[in-house]
């Protein structure tokens, strides 16, 4: 029984990779969401928006550290994503004012709107593979670690070491950061409130003198420079690739969708809850029960539910879990 | 009349490719084409007919090859003695576990319910894996290299065919029972999850089809091009026309298995036709049109979506099915959403949704251009490029991502579509 190795292993291998996957899936899901909200369909494109905001990034990354540019310990990649943002704007403002306005216009039913994300989906998927090439690609740099394992060790002479690498901490720092003024911009500001008026009564916006153009711009807007944040952290975290960002499409719609599709809340809940279950449920728990269960119960095999192939399962069966027991999802969806 | 001159318009583009490139090129976009049709007419079914939004295309289809490995390789008798009997106690075990769940979950009611379930699950799942587990190391560790699998029933591959329609069906009805009578974007969001899973499933068991390990050398319906060349009457009868015998195998060969998936496409198609024009599909349109007023009239319209998805996704197993045959291989790992989903869903859509002829249709065209954008962007690259000095960083940038044009030109195809001509080019009628 060592109650505080235990839980060092725990937070080390379970809590802070869950907590950095989690809000990088909130801010995927908050993007999803909102399109949901406002504009009425389910974007399936938003992975390979995400890509496409994070290329730009990485392209200015590799300007800056050309320039010699940098940040010291923090990564060069946080001074781009204004660039990418920039980037993420345009191509999705394009997009919308040649595809999407001409549907919005015919009041065309949600499904079409999906496939023609689907149409989006390939055009982007297309060229950021013709931009930056389909490979693996790596971009952080500065300070890896802010405490490293070895250091951690040293410092408390615990036998279980804790790192905790730079991005992770400042994909939180951000995530919140974002969060906080997105939820102001929400409800404090004019705009912001207009936006929720129109999620939640299209209608009722229309007579009240919204101009729902406005609003759809605002949201392009938001959307692009979430989809950035969030690609950006996590290829620091990981790495880019776009194939990976097109397959993170399906954790962040269960996110959304457990979370409750068109609540910006539920979308954050969503997106720790899936993160929590997928690093959980994959993680080989022999370790962390081995310090704390008595020597008599500790577990021979890996302690592992699955292989860290099936994270998409766990997804899938929470998405369909919830689905089954409370369709609206843990957050009544629907309006902002 | 537009019909058939767009049909002709394909023929004219598969023989022009046999003409200026080679036949056996041409023989191979021909095949791969019908079987596109196959799949695009089971995606038809769904989206043209009822209006599902199915967009796990790609697992069906694995699903599909999967039953090509079960049904036709031999069976692998050491393994089977290893652990052949642990893994089935082992599945057996599990799925008893989770009827186990639901049961419990259906008999009994307040707090302790919830958590009764799960108590369940988490009992079964150990037993499952203490089980499983053992029999499936036993089973991997025997001659890894060549097998490590249970191999399948050593049966004529042809049965594989229906058997992953079959296998594909049972899938599609699983998801069907849980994401049917949600809205339309959860049942998109759960196929694509099931698709990842299936592709999951097919790459990390590798006691079932030996993971990314692929399983080569499958059985063939059609004689083999070797066995052909060393046949002294083929010989002679490729020398009649012409040709030397390696080309007239290969082609032979090709030819061969475009008459099979033929007589399947044109089966199905008919099949497909007959159900569109029954008062059956008539119910179906009606339910796609207006659900609300069909329910009115009395149809029950959860279990008509189930049977149409099922349907549907049987259709895309057997056409995964005949791929896999075609290539004579399992390959997990070459399964990709965007190829296997989402350009089956450009060719229905381009084709004409509703249209079963218009889904044969845009199943050729698309294949053909998915085919040929490559060597067309190359051309075009190589023009835009001519004027760059030969060796510079953005002449060769530019040439290697040409293989990515066609993404863009896929994605180009449907947008164009969807806005000019939302019918397709074979409007339903």
């Amino acid at each position: 029984m060592d109650l505080l190795n235990g839980f060092v292993a725990l937070a080390n291998f379970v809590l802070i990779p869950a907590i950095a996957y989690g809000s990088q899936l909130a801010l995927g899901a908050l993007g999803v969401t909102l399109i949901y909200g406002i504009l009425r369909f389910s974007n399936f494109a938003h992975g390979d928006t995400m890509a496409v905001g994070t290329m730009f990034a990485v392209l200015t990354t590799w300007g800056l550290q050309a320039m010699g540019v940098g940040l010291g310990p923090f990564p060069t990649a946080l001074l781009a994503i204004p660039f990418g943002i920039l980037g993420a704007t345009g191509i999705v403002l394009l997009t919308d004012r040649y595809v999407y306005r001409f549907y919005r216009a015919q009041k065309a039913k949600p499904v079409i709107l999906v496939i023609v994300s689907m149409g989006v989906m390939f055009i982007y998927n297309g060229f950021t593979r013709i931009i930056i090439g389909p490979d693996d690609q790596r971009f952080a740099d500065g300070e890896r670690f802010v405490i490293s394992a070895r250091d951690f060790k040293e410092m408390t002479g615990l036998a279980e070491g804790l790192s905790l690498r730079t991005s992770q901490v400042i994909t939180v720092i951000t995530a919140i950061v974002v969060v906080a003024i997105l939820f102001w911009f929400l409800n404090k500001t004019r705009t912001g409130k207009s936006m929720r008026a129109f999620s939640d009564n299209e209608d009722l916006a229309l007579l009240s003198g919204i101009n729902p153009e406005r609003v759809v711009l605002v949201t392009w807007l938001i959307v692009a420079s979430l989809a950035t944040v969030a690609g950006v952290l996590y290829g620091l975290d990981k790495s880019f690739k776009p194939f990976t960002y097109f397959q993170l499409l399906l954790p962040i719609f269960a996110a959304a969708i457990v979370g409750g599709m068109g609540n910006p809340l539920g979308a954050i809940a969503g997106g720790f809850v899936i993160a929590f279950s997928e690093v959980g449920i994959t993680y080989a728990w022999k370790k962390v029960l081995g310090y704390l269960m008595p020597p008599a119960l500790q577990p021979d095999g890996l302690m592992q539910m699955l292989s860290t192939e099936y994270k998409f399962a766990i997804s899938f069966v929470i998405l369909v879990i919830v689905l089954l027991f409370r369709p609206t999802g843990l957050f009544r969806g629907k309006s902002l | 009349m537009r019909t058939f001159l767009l049909f002709a318009l394909v023929a004219c583009l598969i023989l022009g490719t046999g003409v200026l490139q080679s036949w056996n090129s041409a023989l191979l976009i021909l095949n791969m084409g019908l079987v596109s049709a196959v799949m695009a007419l089971g995606v038809n079914l769904q989206w043209g007919l009822a209006g599902l939004f199915n967009v796990g295309v790609m697992g069906f289809v694995a699903l599909g090859g999967l039953a090509v490995v079960l049904v036709s390789m031999p069976p692998v008798g050491a393994a089977w003695q290893a652990g052949g009997g642990g893994i089935l106690l082992g599945l057996t075990l599990g799925a008893a576990s989770i009827v186990a769940a639901v049961l419990v979950w259906s008999r009994t009611s307040g707090t302790l319910r919830g958590w009764a379930t799960a108590a369940v699950l988490l009992v079964g799942l150990v037993i499952y894996r203490m089980v499983l587990d053992p029999a499936v190391e036993a089973v991997e560790s025997i001659d890894s290299a060549s097998t490590g699998y249970l191999g399948g029933l050593g049966l004529p591959v042809l049965l594989a065919w229906p058997v992953g329609g079959v296998l594909a069906a049972g899938a599609a009805w699983v998801i069907g029972k849980t994401a049917l009578g949600l809205r339309s974007d959860y049942l998109a969001i759960a196929t694509l999850g099931i698709a990842e899973i299936v592709i999951a499933i097919l790459k990390n068991e590798d006691w079932m089809a030996r993971g990314v390990k692929n399983v080569i050398g499958l059985p063939r319906p059609v004689p083999n091009e070797v066995d052909l060349q060393n046949d002294p009457a083929f010989v002679e009868r490729a020398a009649d026309f012409g040709i030397d015998p390696t080309t007239a195998s290969t082609l032979y060969v090709k030819l061969e298995y475009g008459l099979l998936f033929a007589a399947v496409l044109v089966i199905l198609l008919v099949l497909s036709q007959l159900a569109l024009n029954s008062p059956w599909g008539r119910m179906m349109r009606a339910i796609r049109d207006n659900e609300t007023a069909a329910r009115a009239m009395g149809k029950n319209v959860t279990a008509r979506h189930l049977q149409v998805f099922v349907l549907g996704s049987a259709i895309c197993g057997i056409a995964g099915a005949m791929m896999t045959t075609l290539d004579g291989q399992l390959t997990p790992g070459s399964y990709q959403p965007l190829r296997y989903t989402f350009l089956i869903w450009v060719m229905v859509i381009v084709g004409g949704s509703g249209n079963n002829l218009g889904a044969v249709l845009g199943g050729f065209l698309i294949w053909f251009l998915w085919v040929q954008v490559e060597p067309m962007g190359q051309l075009v690259m190589s023009g835009i490029t001519s004027g760059l000095s030969d060796g510079s960083w953005l002449k060769g940038h530019l040439l290697d991502s040409v293989q990515h044009m066609r993404l863009l030109t896929m994605g180009v195809i449907l947008l164009l579509v969807l806005r000019l001509n939302p019918r397709g080019l074979l409007p339903e009628r």
